[in-house]
């Protein structure tokens, strides 16, 4: 078995026989991108909210801490004092404490046997597969009666995961391009996605919808890399040092070489 | 105070060669003084590795190094520990930064001459500390414990396999299982933290006491020793302090510009420095769509990929880092700077570079026909720098050298 894993991985790695296949045969659809803005504080306190109520059912954010959420998105007082009733009231549903991270009841033994996949923990997910992947992951799926949901998605084909935002946007259905072949006697139709367009209406309109959408992503994006505003912020500090810095080294170096050139 | 200083001093310096050794490698150590930027990568490698040692010393403390707990303490560093990202951006920035230094050091060698006669030994032991960094890059990569972690390195491991007869059992002494498993990391873990950087140390030592006996080189490719005054004192050189130590200063001020805007503002290097998959942990029955090894590899294996048989494969991999080590018995050239060189040499370094380049673009990507038709064509002409220069570097013709520097 390890043998043959490690035999078909080379030949797939080094003479790449025909693998990314699904990537290369996935329709391009544009589906948009989304616009990530972590100093939005109403945006990802909204997308937080999304993602609690939809989506923590099933996926954890095992590396997110409810209390540092709350302190990052400011659901603190004057003081900055975390509003830990508030955030019990609406945004923890497991009867975690708040200092704890963010898990999930379901046991992966179970949601595998229920889905044919454990759900993923999603700290990371939005720098694994970056935030448009993500955006149009939200904006992709549509009806297919083959699926176990009755549902498949343009950016992720044959997903494993209900439309949990179904009630919201409502079902998209797809747009068709059907192709004869004919290989010598015999006739293959092969149909290809090359669009969506709307069908049962959600709750939302579209607009609504792609703000809702934005939002989680932004979130998500949040959760992926927690300190990028402390980042950017410190790292201005750090540079405008440096440069001052390189200023009196260059001073320093010119006065000490006066002597030497020629 | 400065009195009890000064007798401090001489009290050591009777049982310790200590303003010996100062004067020796930087008080009167004379360098050329016409150092030019090229001239800044060997002591920003210095720079670099003691980042890498300092903030590696400190990601070891929150560090688990278990197949279990790896990646979870990863992330508890990231988040958890107080500016535990810094450190460890600080880690991962200064790897890639690493190899660029080192990669343009090793250009600039290339360009001046600084292999030939008589600083042989200072490029091979150079070449000896490229091969232990690029282990100990490879070690370090498995350790975050994600999906590009653990099936870069099976990828890599698995090609000893080729080897005929003890292949097979060379993997599996290297990996400790039969798979990448807890027990690999363990022992990468033990190799990245205490074996490669105490011979890596060792080694950097070394290469500065066999640059110090033998006089650095400089862009002219001219001795400077040969032309000295009456006290013995080159008349091209300068004393490396207060000249060369202010004027590094410069360099690493410039440098560390540069390593803080992709630190803080873009630390995966649209990824690059840290691959996007491996923000998900390993898992061993599920192969990534691509797997590619971090850029600073992948001139290597395009070189292997460009093989259409995998031992051969592997054989050229190693050879197109074994052959670096030759260089200085592969150049017949009677002068050593490319400043006083012909069109031969100055054409068929350009080539290299072109080569080398375009072999790590292609290492990035997934293969295709005519990528692997450019990596064959590109191999060639990277092993073709080499196996030729013994004929080129003759018959080119060169400029007269002057006596003095410019």
């Amino acid at each position: 078995m390890n043998r043959l894993m490690m035999t078909s991985l080379l030949t797939m790695v080094l003479w790449g026989s025909g693998h990314v296949a699904t990537a290369s045969e996935a329709p391009t659809i544009d589906l948009g991108h989304a616009k990530i803005n972590q100093a939005d504080d109403a945006s990802l306190q909204r997308g937080a909210k999304v993602f609690m109520n939809y989506c923590s059912g099933c996926h954890s954010l095992e590396f997110v801490r409810y209390e540092r959420l709350a302190q990052d998105l400011h659901i603190t007082d004057e003081k900055g004092a975390v509003y830990t009733n508030l955030m019990k009231k609406n945004l923890m549903f497991t009867g975690d404490k708040i200092g704890e991270t963010i898990k999930i009841a379901m046991r992966g033994s179970d949601s595998a046997l229920w889905f044919g996949v454990t759900p993923p923990d999603l700290s990371l997910i939005a720098r694994a597969r970056g935030t448009d992947w993500l955006y149009g992951y939200f904006k992709g799926f549509y009806r297919d009666d083959s699926r176990p949901w009755g549902v498949n998605n343009v950016v992720f084909p044959e997903v494993s995961m209900p439309h949990m935002l179904l009630s919201l946007q409502g079902l998209q259905e797809p747009i068709y391009e059907t192709h004869v072949m004919h290989v010598g006697t015999e006739t293959q139709v092969t149909k290809q996605l090359i669009g969506l367009k709307p069908g049962t209406k959600g709750s939302l309109t579209p607009e609504q919808y792609d703000q809702v959408v934005n939002d989680l992503v932004n979130f998500l994006a949040y959760a992926a890399d927690p300190v990028k505003l402390e980042r950017e912020r410190i790292g201005i500090w750090v540079i405008l040092f440096l440069v001052i810095f390189l200023a009196f080294a260059y001073l320093l170096k010119r006065e000490y070489w006066k002597d030497i050139h020629d | 105070m400065s009195k009890i200083l000064n007798r401090l001093l001489s009290w050591t310096d009777e049982r310790f060669p200590l303003t010996q050794a100062w004067n020796e490698h930087i008080g009167k150590y004379y360098a050329p003084k016409n150092f030019n930027f090229w001239y800044f990568f060997g002591s920003l490698a210095m720079v670099v590795l003691v980042l890498q040692l300092v903030s590696g010393l400190w990601l070891t403390m929150n560090y688990n190094p278990s197949s279990e707990g790896a990646f979870a303490s990863v992330e508890f560093i990231m988040r958890d520990v107080s500016y535990g990202w810094l450190i460890r951006y600080i880690h991962t920035t200064g790897a890639s930064a690493f190899f660029i230094v080192v990669y343009l050091h090793m250009f600039r060698g290339l360009m001046y001459g600084s292999f030939k006669k008589p600083r042989e030994l200072v490029w091979v032991i150079g070449m000896a500390i490229f091969l232990v960094l690029m282990g100990e890059a490879f070690m370090g990569y498995l350790l975050p414990w994600g999906q590009m972690s653990f099936w870069g390195a099976q990828v890599i491991i698995s090609l000893f396999g080729a080897i005929p007869v003890v292949g097979e059992d060379l993997a599996l002494f290297i990996r400790g299982d039969y798979n990448i498993s807890g027990a690999t990391l363990n022992r990468f873990f033990a190799l990245h933290v205490i074996a490669l950087p105490l011979i890596l140390i060792g080694l950097v030592f070394v290469h500065i006491v066999a640059l110090h006996k033998v006089g650095s080189n400089n862009p002219d490719g001219i001795e400077i020793k040969y032309k000295k005054d009456i006290n013995g004192i080159p008349l091209d050189g300068i004393t490396f302090h207060p000249y060369y130590s202010v004027k590094d200063l410069m360099g690493v001020a410039v440098f560390l510009i540069v390593f803080a805007i992709i630190m803080f503002f873009m630390p995966e290097m649209g990824g690059l420095f840290i691959e996007h998959p491996n923000y998900v942990p390993a898992d061993p029955l599920k192969t990534p769509e691509h797997i590619a090894p971090v850029w600073y590899f992948t001139p290597f294996y395009s070189v292997l990929r460009a093989i259409p048989d995998k031992f051969l494969g592997v054989v050229s991999m190693g050879a197109a880092v074994a052959i670096l080590f030759v260089v200085p018995w592969l150049d017949r050239s009677p002068v050593k700077s490319i400043r006083y060189r012909g069109m031969l040499y100055k054409s068929a370094l350009g080539i290299f570079v072109v080569s080398f380049l375009v072999l790590g673009y292609l290492g990035t990507q997934a293969p295709t026909p005519m990528g692997t038709f450019l990596a064959r064509v590109f191999s060639a002409a990277y092993f073709l720098f080499f196996l030729l220069m013994p004929i080129y570097t003759k018959l080119d013709k060169v400029k007269p050298v002057p006596e003095r520097v410019t």
